[in-house]
């Protein structure tokens, strides 16, 4: 008897059985519906810490005000000697009428700073130079040359360097992103594991419903994949109908908390997220999915398998 | 055909189910295997398709020595030997129809040959009416008659029966003899387990009588006597 014959049989078989245990099938789907769910919740939130950390970080930076009085110059000389230094990435130079233009753009509502800025004769702002490093912890090396720098104003004209009035607040804010990274990924293995687990013990249990039915296959002579096939195809198909539902069901969910973790993180909207990535989601549901209803049915027939 | 070689099983437990045990069992034979309850006579049988493995001696069926069968021989030699059950082990989740023709997509027959021998075989057992039935929508005697029907569509050699009437009234009883009867005339070799002496008396066959474990009678025409 050819090979083919026999898949299509145990396909066949897989299906009946799925659709004839419809109330194991059910509580199968439900509990890998929720594994899947957590999964997929647990990638999205990664993402979406990974990302908040990201835009934090490229908004640290070191700015040096010059004097108003400081000339083209001295700025120029500052501005080499920091792009010669390792840990900078980029060095960025606002001149004095961007600096005014730039600060009445932020207080355009505000009419009495505008009014007093019009009454003065010139402009009160400096030039200033925007510094951002390679990684976080090298603003603190950075802050050290400038502030030596500043020390000799008189030839560089510096006026102020800003880090230090940030610092503790960067510091903070960096230890917090990373320990509730550290924390998320704990939790979410922990999560992720309970869930696969009782998925795992879910579909045991709709196996051993069918101790006696596996029994009997065995002594009719059945090949173990004979016995095994049916089970690891209903296997397969909770996977593909939980991880279907469970993508569809992303779609309404993230599309109602967008904007919510927009206001939250600032710049990460988990609906853009799950349409911008679907096909990732779509990758790890389904294939996390067909994977964990597959090997768990597998591993649970072989218990009953005799031969 | 079928020959126990000086078998002994001790269960992990400790209990001696079967012990030193020789018998031969020739073709076409209908042999009755009478006895209490714990005399050893499931144990015998659950030998012979190799679901329970002697402690010590060897059984042979044919001139294979069952212990030494492959997954892949035993297996064959399982769909040569059909079995009955007191419990019927019916799959629940499948019809009647797919029951046996479970038996048949085993043994590897092609879809026209099932679509033909299944209704055939289930009237020789009188249940054609109920091929689309679940299991749980028939009586004791019924779900006895397609286990039967199941256990003789590959055309077996041998045809074990465990107390296949311990759940039957005795009219259902009656008629599952007598089936396994015919089915014994048309040349399959018959054994049958049971501890009820009016079947056995009607067989009117051979009789092994066992007793802890042991052989103590073996009656070419016998008569149930304990």
């Amino acid at each position: 008897m050819s090979l083919w014959i026999n898949i299509k049989r145990v396909a066949r078989y897989g299906f009946i059985g799925f659709i004839r245990n419809g109330f194991v099938s059910l509580s199968a789907v439900l509990i890998m519906t929720i594994t899947l769910f957590v999964v997929a919740t647990i990638l999205i939130s990664g993402a979406a810490l990974n990302e908040t950390l990201q835009n934090l970080k490229a908004r640290v930076d070191v700015s040096v005000y010059f004097t108003t009085n400081a000339t083209a110059e001295q700025i120029e000389d500052i501005k080499k000697m920091l792009e010669g230094q390792p840990e900078v990435a980029s060095v960025t130079y606002l001149d004095r009428e961007s600096a005014l233009a730039r600060f009445r753009e932020r207080h355009k509502s505000d009419q009495r700073i505008l009014q007093a800025l019009d009454e003065l004769d010139e402009n009160p702002l400096g030039a200033s130079l925007e510094v951002r490093a390679k990684e976080v912890s090298q603003y603190e090396a950075i802050a050290k040359f400038l502030e030596a720098q500043q020390e000799k104003s008189a030839t560089t004209g510096i006026d102020n360097v800003n880090f230090y009035q940030n610092k503790t607040a960067i510091d903070r804010l960096t230890s917090i992103i990373e320990t509730s990274n550290r924390v998320g990924i704990a939790l979410a293995l922990i999560l992720g594991l309970a869930s696969v687990l009782i998925s795992f013990n879910t579909i045991r249990l709709a196996i051993y419903t069918s101790r006696n039915e596996i029994g009997v296959m065995n002594i009719v002579g059945a090949g173990r994949w004979y016995v095994r096939g049916p089970f690891v195809i209903a296997g397969i198909l909770y996977g593909l109908v939980s991880g279907l539902i469970v993508l569809v069901l992303l779609y309404p969910f993230t599309l109602y908390f967008g904007p919510a973790s927009q206001r939250f993180l600032g710049e990460f909207n988990v609906f853009t997220y799950y349409a911008s990535n679907f096909a990732l989601l779509f990758l790890v549901v389904m294939g996390g999915g067909i994977a964990l209803g597959a090997l768990s049915s597998y591993l649970a027939v072989r218990r009953y398998l005799r031969t | 055909m079928i020959y126990y070689d000086k078998v002994t099983k001790i269960y992990e437990d400790g209990a001696h189910a079967v012990e030193d045990i020789t018998l031969g069992i020739d073709a076409g034979e209908f042999v009755s295997i009478v006895g209490h309850s714990g005399a050893g006579k499931t144990t015998l049988l659950k030998m012979l398709f190799a679901e329970v493995r002697p402690t010590e001696g060897s059984i042979f069926f044919g001139s294979r020595d069952i212990g030494s069968l492959s997954n892949q021989e035993l297996l064959r030699m399982r769909r040569n030997i059909g079995t009955i059950f007191q419990d019927f082990r019916l799959i629940p989740t499948k019809t009647v129809y797919e029951n046996i023709a479970f038996a048949l997509e085993v043994a590897g027959k092609s879809d026209e040959d099932i679509k033909a021998d299944v209704p055939h075989v289930l009237e020789l057992v009188g249940l054609f009416h109920k091929i689309w039935n679940f299991p749980n929508q028939l009586s004791g005697g019924e779900q006895q008659r397609v286990a039967i029907a199941r256990a003789i569509v590959n055309q077996p050699d041998v045809l074990i029966a465990d107390e296949p009437t311990g759940n039957l009234d005795p009219i259902n009883a009656h008629d599952v003899v007598e089936i396994l009867k015919k089915i014994n005339d048309l040349g399959t070799t018959v054994l049958l387990a049971t501890h009820n002496k009016s079947i056995v008396d009607t067989v009117k066959r051979r009789v092994v009588t066992m007793d802890q474990g042991s052989i103590i009678r073996d009656d070419k025409s016998g008569k149930y006597v304990l």
